[in-house]
């Protein structure tokens, strides 16, 4: 197995929080992502996946763990760091609120190449707008993204990130502002990027009807770690956790389960409850467990599950030898 | 016709109508006042009952011939100011220059020292900068200008204590030097240190905190992530995506302030004896002297409409969504 192409292991993110309470965002998350790969991340919002997807990408500090591209350390110099931006690209949601409205599209496409002082400039652009399907791309060249639709505005991004030919694309909520029709377009598109191109693709949403349809992978993440991870089908056809199920009963996609809605407090990344992180809001402790599990759930932590080792899932329930 | 075309047009003849009402209005305006203006003026002098009664006689003309006589030519040169007896354009045309020059000065000053303070307390919110620099912004703005010239004045320009008086208390130039010599230029300058400074301090607070709050909102905005994760450095992302378009609403700011350099500052001139349009109109006020208030007024509007159809302009040029 080659090494992957972007790896986190043990990853902490905290922010100092009011009153000197910190919340741990990313609290100790071992993920990674082979070459070639297109790994979904999932999580309700303030789950810190999106802060994950920025210390992979160099753009959040981490208060500790390390994170490992192509088996190397990610480079701390500014010049490392530079050269390793052009090999890992990020997209985000909001396609309008990623391009500078004051930009044109050449000019929005042409800054990377400009930044690595690449050439070629124009070629690059046009080549990189075609492939996104804005075609022919000169069309495109002197529109305000004002002008676009928001699956053209997509599609600028895209080509944005593109134009660097990174080995590593960061998809944060890629399709989640789009209209319904768009977001398949989009979502071929990226597939097609892969196949073409070999892209390594994490793709951070909230939606695992979207996971189904684009990911190899799928790791579930919950208040600053991850619960759940393996192949997809495995994942989606015999969730775990109940964390897992509860997300899963209410997608649409798939009926055949009755919806679960999680009772208690929305998860707080400023106070971790002891025990299992899940256990305030889980059903089955709800439902009652035998007291011994019950009494592991709320004092014993679970261990970081480790990266691309089939199908697991942290949960006392599921087995109660685990310990942290 | 293409949009940048029809949206310069739109503003130029909403400009247009406004100042068409204005001329209007500006007219029937000042015949509401109270007062006797002839008597006024009379008082105290030695002047022929004859003269009275024809001062009187072109006030009690009607209202109608009147309008139709001042409609046919605002500007005319046959307009007499009762309290200075000239024409009142004559009048505006001596006294323009002093106030052109001590605004202007003013106005250049505060956007500058303004907009540099806002982009530094934005880059460094909460920090020690951005609490001085906004406390000290904030009570400069709720500062009466007229207040604290006369603190200007009568600290640093009659004396206080061992303090002695270092600036003229004011009008332009000391009587009997040449204005166009070199110590002319430099005297001057000497007399509009305390004017200019009470100006700038008061108008560059607005400056200030607009360039904040906006560069404050830019520095949200997703383009700046996706500029950072292209591999531009903090630094330069500010510099070349933040800051210029948190710049647009300071532009506009500073384009529609310049509508007030010739109406100035009645009571900074006031108070600094300074001989522009602001002293001026002081005086008019005081009579009243219609004609002379009715074309100062007249002064200000113009320049104030002027001011805000070039801040359209700019900003369509600056900002291409304006333009649609």
């Amino acid at each position: 197995m080659s090494a992957p192409a972007l790896m986190a292991q043990a990853v902490e993110v905290h922010f100092p929080g009011e009153r000197g309470r910190t919340a741990r965002a990313v609290d100790a998350v071992t993920l990674s992502v082979l070459p070639g790969q297109v790994v979904a991340l999932v999580g309700e919002s303030g789950c810190g996946k999106s802060t994950l997807a920025r210390v992979l990408l160099g753009l959040q500090p981490t208060s500790g763990g390390e994170v490992l591209v192509g088996g190397q350390p990610l480079p701390t110099s500014r010049a490392g760091l530079k050269a390793y931006r052009r090999r890992a690209q990020l997209i985000l949601q909001d396609p309008m609120g990623s391009l500078n409205p004051r930009q044109t599209v050449y000019e929005a496409v042409a800054e990377g190449v400009r930044i690595h002082r690449i050439g070629d400039e124009e070629r690059r652009v046009a080549e990189a707008l075609a492939r996104v399907g804005l075609r022919p791309p000169e069309r495109f060249f002197a529109r305000y993204p004002h002008e676009l639709s928001g699956g053209q505005r997509q599609r600028v991004v895209i080509a944005g990130a593109l134009v660097l030919e990174p080995e590593i694309l960061v998809a944060d909520e890629p399709v989640s502002s789009l209209d319904a029709s768009v977001r398949g377009e989009i979502l071929a598109l990226l597939l097609r990027l892969r196949a073409e191109l070999g892209l390594t693709l994490l793709v951070v949403t909230h939606d695992l009807g979207l996971a189904w349809n684009i990911a190899d992978r799928i790791a579930v993440m919950y208040l600053g770690r991850i619960i759940e991870e393996g192949p997809t089908e495995q994942v989606l056809a015999d969730p775990q956790h109940p964390y897992t199920r509860a997300l899963l009963s209410v997608v649409p996609e798939v009926a055949r389960l009755e919806p679960i809605v999680l009772a208690g407090e929305p998860p707080d990344p400023a106070s971790v409850p002891p025990g299992c992180r899940f256990h305030p809001r889980c059903p089955l402790l709800a439902a009652g467990l035998p007291d011994e599990v019950a009494t592991r759930c709320r004092t014993v932590a679970l261990p970081v599950l480790p990266a691309q080792a089939g199908h697991r899932a942290a949960c006392h329930a599921l087995d109660p030898t685990m310990g942290p | 016709m293409r949009p940048g075309t029809r949206y310069a047009l739109r503003s130029v003849a909403s400009g247009l109508g406004t100042l068409l009402f204005v001329v209007i209005f500006n007219f029937f305006l000042f015949r509401m006042l109270p007062g006797d203006p002839i008597g006024l003026y009379t008082r105290g002098r030695n002047v022929p009952p004859e003269q009275i009664e024809a001062l009187r006689a072109e006030l009690d003309r009607p209202l109608v011939e009147q309008f139709l006589g001042y409609l046919a030519n605002p500007f005319s040169s046959t307009i007499n100011s009762a309290r200075f007896n000239q024409p009142v354009w004559t009048l505006i045309g001596e006294r323009v220059g002093a106030t052109l020059l001590l605004v202007g000065t003013a106005i250049v000053l505060a956007s500058i020292v303004g907009t540099w303070l806002g982009i530094r307390s934005a880059w460094q919110r909460g920090q020690r900068f951005d609490n001085v620099s906004t406390g000290l912004t904030l009570t400069l703005y709720s500062m009466p200008e007229f207040w604290l010239g006369m603190i200007l004045l009568i600290v640093f320009g009659v004396g206080v204590g061992f303090l002695p008086g270092m600036f003229p208390i004011g009008g332009i130039i000391t009587p009997g030097v040449d204005p166009s010599s070199l110590a002319g230029i430099l005297d001057i300058a000497w007399h509009m240190v305390l004017p200019v400074t009470t100006l700038t301090a008061v108008y560059l607070a607005e400056y200030a905190l607009v360039m904040r709050a906006s560069l404050l909102d830019e520095m949200g905005q997703d383009y700046l992530v996706v500029a950072r994760a292209k591999g531009l450095m903090d630094k330069v992302v500010r510099r070349r995506h933040a800051v210029p378009n948190a710049m647009l609403p300071t532009i506009t700011l500073i384009f529609m302030n310049l509508g007030f350099v010739i109406s100035g500052a009645i009571t900074v001139e006031t108070v600094f004896s300074w001989p522009g349009l602001g002293l001026l109109s002081y005086d008019a006020l005081r009579g009243p002297d219609i004609a002379l208030l009715q074309a100062i007024f007249l002064l200000f509007s113009i320049g104030v409409i002027l001011a805000n159809v070039a801040a359209d302009l700019v900003y369509a040029v600056l900002d291409p969504r304006v333009r649609a």
